[in-house]
């Protein structure tokens, strides 16, 4: 790498739309309300905004997004992209307009993300929007919906390290612990192991509670440079670390079922950043499954490979943990609107790095490290972020 | 079979259609490398092992061991309902690659990563027939 990114980038700006079943506002509107709300934060307006970075939306389309939101608002943006990489696009997006500023293309970008899965299409059109993930020739004639494709993921890892139905569910459960401190969540009546399995099995050996939520929201952040960054109201927040690991797209190609490109996006990130995974005060992790949360903090060295789950099991991840992991409540219990769904875990992350998550306001907040995934667990975006002290 | 174009029809292309013609022959077929004798699936234009364009096609043992598999129990659309409880699987063929398939002809629950498994065909339509794998006899 020629040139690093590190401390050169900080998020200005971060909001959410309300989120869960929003039926009074399309995936569109989600989009530019988001973005209002981002502005609003940052203490800008629109026309100081000469970046876009959109992702396409599953229930309101357009061939070219962030040109149809650039002209909604009526801005005239230098650069204007809308990216796709599944559940990993809002880091992959933040990767690339970090890359736009350093190289000076523009100077202050807005990553805007929304989408309508529950109000804005049926539930069948839903199920097969995300189902066409697999490979039209060689994976879907075997219906296999989303949940089946992570199962063989999680089917491997059991077989291949002993975690179990148990260790699982309390990723559900450390999740759903964290909704429950923060009122934008969706889901915030606690759970328990046993519930968990209680719930119908949906592609063993997941659980109706094993799967995230389909939902309705958006978000927004405005990133600009470092020269920039403390010319606004808020307190910065320095993109530190960016990396990316590609291994696949559909998991019958998949090199390992069990270890990912995880390790490969960690690895860059932590050394851009210069840490490590010692030096993290807490975490977002991709958890549109639960078994994808425990293969991330295998692959990210929180753990050695199979002691994810017991790492969960003993409450290392939940509130007041040594590392709590996705504070917001994540995409199993505060939201998931598909593609968005890892910007709800960026803006937290301002948030905690800000110190203003309120309740659930995170003791030693200066050092976060935010992972997605997309695909299945095929393209991995890791990104570490930090304060003033850590810049 | 009125319900079955419901189902996701495989839509053939160019490099694919010897794959799909030799399925209706009740053959399972796979690209070898005639430079370095690797196998692969699903087909490609090159050699993803040293790039050569020198592939042929091979009929495989049919033979293999399920790689991983999972008991699905709500369909992801209507046209696979019918077929809930299903297995869908990863079968590590015997000539090495990996490849998705339903496991059929036995109970769901009886399916075990490192079962051996033996390719069976299903007819879809005149021109798609599917292949699939049941318990090795």
């Amino acid at each position: 790498m020629s040139r690093s990114l590190r401390g050169r980038t900080a998020i200005v700006g971060a909001a959410d739309t309300e989120v869960g079943v929003i039926k009074h506002m399309g995936a569109t509107q989600l989009c530019i309300e988001a973005i209002l709300r981002a502005l609003a934060d940052a203490g800008i307006g629109k026309d100081e905004v000469d970046g876009l970075v959109t992702c396409n939306s599953m229930a309101e389309p357009y061939m070219y997004h962030a040109e149809t939101i650039a002209e909604y608002l009526q801005i005239f943006p230098s650069y204007c992209v809308s990216v796709g990489a599944g559940g990993g696009t809002t880091f992959t997006a933040l990767h690339q307009a970090a890359s736009a500023i350093e190289s000076g293309l523009c100077h202050t970008v807005v990553i805007a993300m929304a989408d309508s899965l529950r109000s804005g299409m049926t539930r069948e059109k839903a199920l097969a929007m995300q189902s066409s993930t697999g490979h039209p020739q060689f994976e879907r004639p075997y219906g296999p919906p989303v949940p089946a494709y992570y199962a063989l993921i999680a089917q491997a890892h059991m077989h291949q390290y002993g975690t179990t139905s148990e260790h699982l569910a309390a990723v559900a459960v450390s999740t759903r612990q964290h909704a429950m401190r923060n009122p934008a969540a969706q889901m915030r009546t606690p759970i328990t192991v046993e519930d968990v399995l209680a719930s119908r099995l949906i592609a063993d050996p997941l659980h109706l509670l094993d799967c995230s939520l389909v939902s309705d929201g958006g978000a927004a952040i405005v990133l600009t440079s470092r020269e920039r960054a403390r010319d606004f109201k808020q307190r910065p927040v320095y993109l530190l670390g960016v990396g990316e690991g590609h291994g696949h797209e559909h998991i019958s190609a998949a090199r390992s079922l069990t270890t990912s490109a995880a390790v490969d996006a960690g690895r860059r990130a932590y050394a851009m950043a210069g840490v490590g995974p010692k030096d993290i005060d807490f975490a977002q992790l991709y958890d549109c499954f639960t078994p994808v949360v425990l293969i991330e903090l295998e692959d990210l060295g929180f753990c050695a490979k199979g002691e994810a789950g017991p790492f969960v099991a003993a409450g290392h991840t939940a509130p007041g943990g040594s590392l709590p992991i996705n504070t917001h409540g994540g995409l199993l219990s505060h939201t998931h609107p598909g593609n968005p769904g890892s910007m709800f875990a960026l803006t937290e992350t301002v948030m905690q790095l800000r110190g203003q998550a309120g309740e659930r306001q995170v003791a030693k907040a200066d050092l976060a490290l935010v992972h997605a995934q997309g695909g299945i667990m095929s393209s991995h975006c890791t990104i570490v972020l930090g304060g003033e002290d850590a810049a | 079979m009125s319900e079955l174009p419901m189902k996701m029809m495989p839509a053939v292309s160019p490099e694919t259609a010897e794959y799909w013609a030799a399925c209706k022959r009740r053959e399972l077929v796979v690209q070898r490398c005639s430079s370095c004798g690797v196998h692969q699936f699903y087909p490609r234009v090159l050699c993803t092992g040293c790039s050569a364009r020198t592939l042929e096609w091979v009929r495989a043992s049919g033979r293999g061991a399920v790689k991983s598999y999972t008991v699905v129990r709500r369909a992801v659309s209507e046209a696979y309902a019918a077929e809930v409880p299903y297995v869908v699987a990863l079968i590590a063929l015997e000539e090495g690659p990996t490849m998705m398939s339903n496991v059929v002809g036995c109970d769901p629950e009886s399916v075990r990563i490192g079962m051996p498994v033996q390719v069976v065909f299903e007819d879809w339509s005149e021109t798609v027939t599917v292949p699939k794998f049941a318990p090795a006899a």
